[in-house]
């Protein structure tokens, strides 16, 4: 046994006083940190302007998790808390990082809102299909038919099409992909960081433990290699179309990448033209 | 040990891999991903009663870290070195100092 400086690209930006997590073997969500570290590198942001929120749920745990400004928000209030960050702090790059339950129930309000006055923070949404920390109930992105503790027989509500959702509430940057797509998910982060204004990123990951026992599904490992079989990948494809279902294509890629004026910037453009000189601009400038 | 393929050793880097073996939950994402397929797992378990991977096919290793990308528990990863550089690769090594504690 030696011991070697090398150490694990992930380690810099992990509190590792906090391992091993909380995530059950074959999660999605610890792969998606990887991804997040490795572009947080490539996009060479300085960290001490990096900011990451969350809400509740699973992956909520990733603000506890990074050893970065981070902030575990009340359920479903991370896109707000991020909002009055970045409006106050304009200097920062605020990362909501945070699962379907608490983003887009819980908080599905605040999401499209967010989206439609083109805050400028990147929303980074792991979907597992179900509520995983509070026992696997139906969640708006819950397939047609998909068996959840609070649908027995299967669910009968027609899900949230996310890229669709974000789209069509204004986003600039919309990409969908799978945990099986480690090198996508880090790409698109970094044009993610790139982009002035309300950015989606959505990661398929399972959840073994809830959402495929339930649904027999496999485990994480299983999970993955369907991914990787039923994934076809559309850059460009109108978010209407997507396909994804509890079994069948999945269309994965970056759908949206277009650029509009963000809250402060329409703000400020407003302002000066109503008030003039009397505007002092924003954080006393 | 097989044999490294021709490819290998013609390469001016070699690629090396490290394994945190009980930070591990015995997924199997780094075994199943890893291109060249070094890794299998191994017979024993770690302090958590999981199966760690070991090395099956070490001079195969490319060093391209889709080991480290994949792995949900950050116990494994893998980096590029030139081949002139000195210590012997192996499972077992702490990813760092911390991860060890
Ligand atoms: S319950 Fe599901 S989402 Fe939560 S840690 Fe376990 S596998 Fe991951
Ligand atoms: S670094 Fe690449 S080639 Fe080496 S073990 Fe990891 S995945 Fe396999
Ligand atoms: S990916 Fe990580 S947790 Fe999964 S088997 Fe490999 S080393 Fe263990």
């Amino acid at each position: 046994m030696s011991v070697s400086p090398a150490i694990n690209p992930v380690e810099p930006f992990l509190r590792t006083e906090r391992m091993p997590h909380i995530w059950c073997p074959g999660c999605g969500i610890g792969t998606t940190v990887n991804c997040f570290s490795r572009a947080l590198v490539d996009s060479k942001l300085p960290l001490d302007k990096v900011a990451v929120v969350s809400g509740i749920g699973c992956t909520g745990r990733v603000a506890g998790y990074v050893k970065l400004d981070s902030f575990h928000t009340t359920h479903g209030r991370a896109i707000p808390f991020a909002t009055g960050l970045k409006l106050a702090n304009p200097s920062l790059n605020v990362v909501v990082y945070s699962g379907d339950g608490d983003l887009i129930a819980i908080g599905g309000n605040h999401f499209i809102h967010a989206a439609r006055r083109n805050v400028d923070i990147k929303v980074i949404c792991v979907n597992n299909f179900i509520y995983g920390m509070t026992g696997g109930q139906v969640a708006p992105t819950t397939p047609l038919g998909a068996t959840a503790t609070t649908s027995p027989y299967g669910c009968f509500e027609a899900p949230f099409n996310l890229p669709f959702l974000a789209e069509s509430s204004g986003a600039v940057y919309v990409a969908r992909w799978t945990a099986y797509h480690v090198r996508h998910i880090a790409h698109s982060m970094v044009e993610a960081f790139k982009k002035k204004g309300f950015a989606f990123i959505e990661i398929l990951a399972p959840c073994p433990t809830l959402y495929q026992r339930r649904n027999k599904l496999g485990d994480g490992l299983e999970t993955m290699r369907y991914y990787k079989q039923h994934s076809v990948i559309k850059n460009g494809a109108s978010t209407r179309e997507l396909k994804l279902d509890l079994k069948g294509e999945i269309t994965v890629g970056k759908f949206v990448d277009i650029e509009r004026p963000t809250l402060q910037d329409a703000m400020d453009q407003r302002y000066r033209e109503v008030l003039k000189e009397s505007y002092c601009g924003r954080g006393g400038a | 040990m097989p044999e490294a393929p021709p490819a290998a050793k013609s390469r001016k880097f070699r690629g090396r891999v490290f394994i945190n073996w009980d930070r591990c939950k015995g997924c199997g994402f780094c075994i199943e991903f890893c291109p060249p397929k070094v890794l299998k797992f191994s017979d024993k378990f770690n302090n958590h009663g999981y199966h760690p991977p070991i090395l099956e096919n070490e001079p195969a290793c490319t060093g391209c870290d889709l080991c480290g990308l994949y792995c949900p528990d950050f116990a494994i990863f893998g980096i590029r070195e030139a081949v002139s550089a000195g210590v012997p690769a192996g499972a077992d090594v702490p990813a760092s100092p911390a991860a060890a504690a």
